[in-house]
């Protein structure tokens, strides 16, 4: 599975307040830190198991803790409309 | 003082609808006033800079400039998400993949009525409603996220069941449904447009019950008209503190209705920069923040919640910008609500138009 951004949503800089922002029709959003980390990873090539790879890679811990973070993540910003299901 | 998070650039008054509820001005600017395609540019590269993350790229009806494919790039060059407000009767298949190329995130598309007859008598435009249906379809098919926006009241209450219909068939991820607000070209008719209490309560019950149908389908965002509230609305969420407009001629607005307080200067940005503008003009400063409220709006618990409500309303309805906006229960002309309820019932309706004497 490919997570990619759903239509109209994307994962932008907001430099005058130094911080992430999800823009998306006509809402916009914080990410939390880990929301941050997978939203980064999403570019439309990378799999889950590719971002998990780049999660276990960064953070050091154990692939299995960075798996079920990263599936549930996936599924809250899906579920939020952010990620496409 | 905060930075503004939103612009709405309104890059020109023309339009091929009349809609009697135009938030336009009363006194349009024609073509020649408005600004160029490097001017717009100009104004995006500075939103930016000065902490915008949106651009609403509204009129009139936008798509009637012929640059506004290059209008549209340069907000997204600049780093803005773009949402193009469109009556959608001008897009075709070919203007979509442009704009599509150049960036455009997301479309809000306006409609008048569920059906042709009701929707073309109140836009006042032969054929459009079929145009914005072609125009619904070809924004999907770009694979572009499509609002609906419906703007109700009075004559086109009774439908608002279809009209959700509608944002479904027309495959929409949301719906606006918004009452009409009174100002400029809603308060000449707002004897025509104004809602009975029934309508409201009506409405308000229909669109609960299609949020709770329609949950993961549909979102719904509702606006109320503060005619029958106690509260008044947090207009802009306050003058000057996250929004900011640019009129086709250049001016720079805390609100699009701002220009409708006769008697009140704003910068040009042809003279001043969108930071000078937004910090240092007067007219951004004048009020902003709780120091300008008079009684009852200072010391009170919502002061900072509702910012005393809307400046124009207050303006239009008493002939006091700095008054409590009088959709306040609190306010002492309060009453004046309640007498333009009592006066409602006309079926006419003034369309907009570009004036006369204007050259």
């Amino acid at each position: 599975m490919i997570p990619r951004f759903a239509p109209g949503v994307r994962l932008h800089h907001d430099k005058a307040r130094a911080r992430w922002v999800v823009m998306a029709p006509e809402r916009m959003f914080i990410p939390d830190e880990t929301a941050l980390e997978v939203l980064q990873l999403v570019d439309g090539a990378r799999d889950l198991d590719a971002i998990i790879d780049a999660l276990v890679a960064k953070f050091a811990a154990p692939r299995d803790v960075i798996a079920d973070d990263v599936r549930a993540m996936v599924e809250d910003l899906t579920n939020r409309g952010a990620l496409q299901a | 003082m905060n930075a503004p998070l939103a612009l709405l650039a309104e890059l020109t008054h023309r339009c091929p609808l009349r809609c009697p509820y135009c938030s336009n001005p009363l006194e349009l600017t024609r073509a020649s006033g408005e600004l160029t395609t490097a001017e717009w540019a100009d104004v995006f590269a500075q939103a930016a800079e000065l902490g915008c993350l949106q651009a609403h790229l509204s009129g009139g009806e936008p798509t009637a400039r012929r640059d506004i494919v290059e209008i549209t790039a340069a907000a997204r060059e600049a780093g803005l998400y773009t949402n193009l407000i469109t009556a959608g009767v001008l897009l075709d298949t070919p203007l979509l993949a442009r704009l599509k190329e150049a960036g455009l995130d997301h479309v809000q598309l306006s409609i008048q009525d569920a059906e042709a007859e009701g929707a073309e008598r109140i836009g006042g435009m032969k054929g459009a409603h079929a145009r914005k249906q072609a125009a619904a379809r070809l924004v999907r098919e770009a694979g572009l996220p499509l609002t609906l926006n419906a703007v109700v009241h009075r004559q086109n209450l009774h439908n608002l069941q279809a009209m959700i219909d509608i944002a479904l068939a027309w495959g929409a991820a949301r719906l606006e449904v918004a009452h009409v607000q009174y100002y400029g070209w809603a308060l000449e008719n707002r004897a025509a447009l104004l809602p009975t209490r029934t309508q409201l309560d009506e409405a308000t019950r229909i669109v609960e019950a299609a949020r709770a149908h329609h949950k993961g389908w549909l979102v719904i965002d509702y606006v109320v008209p503060d005619y029958y509230a106690a509260r008044p609305k947090p207009c802009m969420g306050g003058w000057g503190n996250r929004f900011l407009a640019v009129s086709p001629a250049g001016n720079v607005l805390p609100c699009h209705a701002a220009e409708s307080i006769t008697g009140m200067v704003f910068p040009n940005i042809r003279n001043t920069s969108l930071r000078a503008a937004w910090e240092e003009s007067e007219a951004f400063n004048r009020f902003r923040g709780t120091g300008w409220m008079p009684k009852p709006c200072q010391g009170c618990e919502y002061a900072e919640r509702d910012f005393g409500g809307c400046r124009c309303q207050a303006f239009a309805l008493i002939g006091d910008a700095a008054a409590t906006d009088p959709a306040c229960a609190l306010s002492p002309h309060h009453a004046v609500l309640a007498s333009a309820i009592a006066e409602a019932g006309d079926a006419a309706f003034t369309y907009r138009e570009f004036s006369a004497a204007q050259s």
